[in-house]
């Protein structure tokens, strides 16, 4: 349970980290907060020859509100986050997701990008991101490139992000919609067994699915109940594909999505 | 830029316990084992090692974390604060300690550093805490002794008292 070796990168400046990574690209991982990167050193899942810490690079430090987005950077840890006044009423649905996102002991160091980045299919943020529509803003020493969040996750912790690029930000669509979030988990803070975000939309309601599928899966529905709801809901359940593991069976996933999921739907359809 | 070289230990230099602490680190090394075997100070205990049980709780810059999910080159120019800061004297044992004892909030112990800072951190900038944000705090531990329940109960008794004791300060 210790890290294998490697060399530890302090960046001082953003275009260091970005020519350390263009150098060593898969070799080399960011290290932020590194509350999920962390674990996978210690139990050896994750073997880099070397890490860069970003944590010093102040440009990537800001939470910057533009109206329609709010755009975290990659220093930028979840309790800052959670601090930040305008929260509540820019992005109401972090609001209610992030104090599900680890502990208090564990939100004062990890960030918003990190959890982005490790895309561990029951995590909130990536689900959250996914619901609003949000994007991923990645660069590497030769380009800058945004990837929204539906073709930025790709798999069990697999993004679409290239070996050389590191996530500069991620930016939320602000939205005042009505919205809400549920989970349940073992232990609050744990992963979750199943979480549930949703989000209302000109044509209905978005609902988020995170803990089931190998990733954060998203689907518009049109606005409906009673019988109609339950039978979107049963298809929505079996189409994630739900598995068998030492947390839950497949079967109580889909359960949990069917009955979560209703009452999200209803609570944001009122 | 600085590149610390793998297998090589590389100078750190911190705040411990509010005072200035220096010492040796390879880059891979965790903060529990710099503080532990490094520094000599082995009130933080090595529970899981992922991040999951709590019981390597210390405080960083004046917020609970975990020293197991910290590496010791990232704590270099931080305060630390670890289990040994809390009591007065080697005789006596802080607020936060006697509670515990009152209130039987241990039993094994092996939990106890870990939850006693995050305590700490949280009491000093949560001076009125209800039962629910203690309950909160406390789901980032694992106990298999007490339920809790004892834990919780010192914690808003230490909590009072805590307040107390700044409020008179202030008055004077």
């Amino acid at each position: 349970m210790k890290p294998a070796a490697f060399d530890y990168v302090r960046a001082e400046h953003l275009d260091e980290a970005l020519d350390v990574l263009g150098r060593e690209g898969s070799d080399a991982r960011i290290i932020a907060g590194g509350q999920s990167l962390m674990a996978m050193l210690n139990m050896r899942l994750a073997r880099p020859r070397t890490l860069i810490d970003i944590m010093r690079l102040a440009e990537l430090g800001r939470i910057e509100s533009t109206g329609d987005t709010v755009k975290v950077g990659a220093a930028v840890r979840q309790d800052a986050l959670l601090a930040w006044p305008d929260l509540a009423r820019n992005l109401p649905l972090v609001a209610l997701a992030l104090p599900w996102t680890g502990h208090v002991q564990t939100r004062s160091r990890g960030t918003i990008c990190g959890s982005i980045a490790h895309a561990d299919p029951s995590a909130e943020l990536p689900l959250v991101l996914l619901a609003l529509g949000g994007e991923v803003h990645l660069r590497s020493a030769s380009r800058r490139r945004r990837v929204a969040a539906k073709d930025f996750f790709a798999g069990m912790m697999t993004t679409t992000r290239a070996d050389d690029e590191l996530i500069e930000a991620v930016a939320f669509p602000a939205s005042r919609q009505r919205c809400g979030f549920r989970e349940v988990a073992r232990r609050h803070g744990d992963f979750a067994i199943v979480a549930c975000a949703a989000v209302k939309t000109p044509d209905g309601v978005r609902l988020a699915i995170g803990g089931v599928a190998d990733m954060p899966v998203a689907r518009d529905f049109p606005p409906l109940d009673g019988s109609a709801l339950d039978d979107a809901l049963n298809g929505f359940a079996y189409q994630l594909d739900a598995r068998d593991d030492v947390h839950a069976t497949a079967r109580y996933r889909r359960d949990l999505v069917r009955m979560i999921g209703r009452d999200l739907v209803r609570e944001v359809l009122q | 830029m600085s590149r610390l070289q793998a297998g090589q230990r590389h100078p750190v230099r911190f705040s411990l316990n509010g005072s200035p602490c220096a010492g040796e680190a390879e880059p891979r090394l965790l903060l529990t084992d710099f503080l532990r075997h490094q520094v000599g100070a082995t009130g933080t205990h090595v529970g899981c090692e992922h991040g999951v049980c709590g019981a390597c709780t210390v405080v960083i810059d004046g917020k609970p974390a975990r020293a197991c999910l910290t590496l010791a080159a990232q704590i270099d120019g931080c305060e630390v604060r670890t289990v040994e800061s809390l009591a007065p004297s080697a005789d006596r044992l802080g607020v936060l300690q006697s509670a515990f004892k009152r209130h039987h909030a241990l039993q094994c112990g092996f939990c106890t550093a870990g939850i006693l800072m995050s305590l700490d951190g949280f009491l000093r900038q949560h001076k009125r805490p209800d039962e629910e944000s203690i309950r909160d705090l406390l789901s980032g531990h694992l106990c298999r002794c007490t339920g809790y329940t004892p834990i919780v109960r010192a914690a808003i008794e230490a909590a009072a008292e805590l307040a107390d004791q700044s409020g008179e300060r202030a008055d004077a």
